[in-house]
């Protein structure tokens, strides 16, 4: 192979290969670097600041003893971040769940429709996401709120008295992000569902299983991959979430995304916000690379 | 002809229920007359006029737009190349480094990649705004545009462009005569997503955005926090229609192509 023929095959892999490595890699290492540093009141707030260029090699080197652990510090010190991080987790396990027990059926209902409907019925599900999240989110803000669509209408039929106070609460994260994940959860359910060979189940009726034991003995174990591959797209995105607490949720809901931006845009502390970065990483690393093996190994399994 | 099940019947009608009644109610009250948005109180199209004489949305409006095409068609070239190299370049030195930065970005929370970019610009002395916004949605879009362009290329029959390497066609003639028509519509729903992405993102662009630069998604934000108003709902209607609209009309075009493609496949056989 001559040295022009490598170039044009190397090519497509130098270019985004270089992207991401610079606004993707990169980033994250000035993250941890800047999470070992102080607070300060400049501009950039944080010190020491790193100029390699001015500083030489030495100099450089010099800088790494004005490290300091004092925004990890500030984290172990002040509960409010230790409970921010469970109570994300808990509120993103939870409603992960939720959103798999209301997408199921959907999806299911969607690969048993007749085929002529499939395309219509993904398009319907596949449409919402593509309008704004923060559209969506605003929607609910004015179905839930005290005087809103829905206390209105509660009160109107009689089923409660006083309007219920939804909104700046728990329940209305809740409702928020089964709202916006729904899709993520339905669509590789669906696709696995919709795969599924349906002579199995024929089979089993015939040897005289009831449609609910051969839904738990053959179509809930052949769809796991999808369930595993849902449940990763709700779970990761929503322990980092920041609109839906912050527009929905009240004082008492503590979400990491949402102590971050405060960290970062009100206090204007820099490092503790890095830090805070950091351990959430740190919190997501793993289910990060089971989703990743997995989709690798879907690639490579159609190869 | 299979038929529905009332137990399906009923989740598929709850589950849109539960989609599209938010939507239709903010759609709805676009319209009202009164300041509430829970209360009708009789059929105007006033906000819409309200709409139009704010000259900062429209201002956001234009920029949203702008950073919108340029990194959704930046993104789109980048996730191309980066899905050809993910499906044909099979195991290299990095490649499971290359494949890492390609997935993770799908589900890394958006205030972490928000955060990083923007400690990057700090750190390489950018002027922040329009080109800092851009700069982040190309990245954050580019692995979605992958993704989807990949999903095409693994069904790919790789046959045809075998044949024409070995009719003597170089790899770039390849590419642009063979494979490119083929994926066409991957690369089209590519594009789209990466458009609407950008379009909607809010917490990236709050992080990388400087002084003179607002998005629409910032404007409607910072409005919303100070209380709901019908104003937001007809700026939302606005998007929502015109999203739709793109999305209906894109999906009828890829179905009008790939009809076209199995009668030529017809044709040709035929």
């Amino acid at each position: 192979m001559n040295i022009m023929s490598r170039w044009t095959r190397w090519l497509p892999v130098a270019i985004p290969y270089l992207w991401s490595f610079v606004f993707f890699l990169l980033p994250f290492v000035i993250v941890l670097r800047i999470s070992f540093s102080n607070a300060e009141l400049a501009m950039p707030p944080f010190s020491p600041v790193f100029d390699p260029i001015a500083d030489g090699v030495s100099g450089t080197f010099a800088h790494f003893k004005e490290f300091t652990l004092d925004g990890y510090n500030r984290l172990v010190t002040d509960s409010v971040y230790l409970r921010s991080y469970l109570s994300s987790v808990q509120i993103a396990a939870l409603s992960t769940c939720l959103t798999l027990l209301i997408g199921y059926p959907i999806a299911y209902a969607m690969a048993r429709a007749p085929d002529r409907w499939r395309a219509t019925l993904l398009m319907l599900i596949i449409l919402p996401f593509w309008t704004s999240f923060l559209i969506r989110i605003y929607a609910w803000m004015g179905i839930l709120a005290t005087d809103g669509f829905l206390n209105n209408l509660l009160v109107w039929l009689h089923i409660i008295k006083q309007p219920l106070q939804i909104m700046q609460t728990n329940w209305a994260v809740y409702i928020g992000i089964v709202y916006s994940y729904l899709p993520f959860m339905i669509l590789p359910l669906y696709s696995t569902l919709e795969k599924m060979d349906n002579t199995l189940l024929e089979a089993a009726e015939d040897l005289g299983s009831t449609p609910l034991k051969a839904f738990w003995t053959i179509t809930f174990p052949l769809s796991l991959p999808g369930v595993i591959a849902g449940c990763f797209l709700v779970f990761i995105p929503v322990v980092g979430e920041f609109v839906i607490p912050d527009l929905l949720g009240g004082s008492s809901t503590l979400m990491i995304g949402h102590t971050l931006w405060e960290e970062f845009f009100n206090n204007r502390d820099w490092p503790t916000a890095s830090a805070l970065a950091i351990v959430l990483l740190l919190v997501l690393v793993i289910p990060i690379m089971l989703f990743q093996n997995q989709q690798a190994k879907n690639t490579g399994s159609v190869r | 002809m299979r038929r529905l099940s009332w137990f399906n019947a009923t989740s598929l009608s709850l589950g849109f229920a539960f989609l599209y009644i938010p939507i239709l109610l903010l759609v709805i009250y676009s319209f009202n007359a009164g300041r509430s948005v829970a209360i009708w109180t009789g059929w105007s199209t006033k906000w819409y006029g309200e709409m139009l004489k704010d000259q900062q949305l429209l201002d956001a409006a234009w920029v949203t737009l702008r950073v919108g095409v340029l990194s959704a068609t930046i993104a789109t070239i980048l996730g191309t190349l980066a899905a050809i190299v993910l499906v044909r370049y099979g195991k290299f030195r990095g490649s499971t480094m290359f494949s890492g930065m390609i997935y993770a970005p799908l589900v890394m929370p958006e205030i972490i990649t928000g955060l990083s970019l923007l400690l990057l610009f700090v750190a390489m002395n950018f002027d922040r705004g329009f080109w800092t916004i851009l700069i982040a949605h190309i990245s954050f879009t580019m692995c979605f545009a992958a993704v989807v362009v990949q999903s095409r290329l693994v069904t790919f029959d790789q046959s045809l462009e075998e044949a024409a390497l070995d009719l003597g066609c170089s790899p770039a003639k390849t590419f642009m005569v063979i494979t490119l028509p083929i994926i066409l519509p991957a690369v089209v729903s590519a594009w789209m997503l990466a458009f609407t992405l950008s379009i909607d993102d809010l917490v990236i662009s709050s992080f990388t955005t400087g002084p003179g630069a607002t998005t629409l998604p910032m404007r409607i934000y910072s409005d919303v926090r100070l209380g709901v108003s019908p104003k937001i709902n007809a700026v939302s209607t606005v998007v929502i229609a015109v999203v739709t609209l793109a999305v209906i009309a894109a999906s009828i075009l890829t179905k009008l192509s790939e009809e076209r493609a199995t009668r030529e496949r017809r044709m040709a056989a035929g």
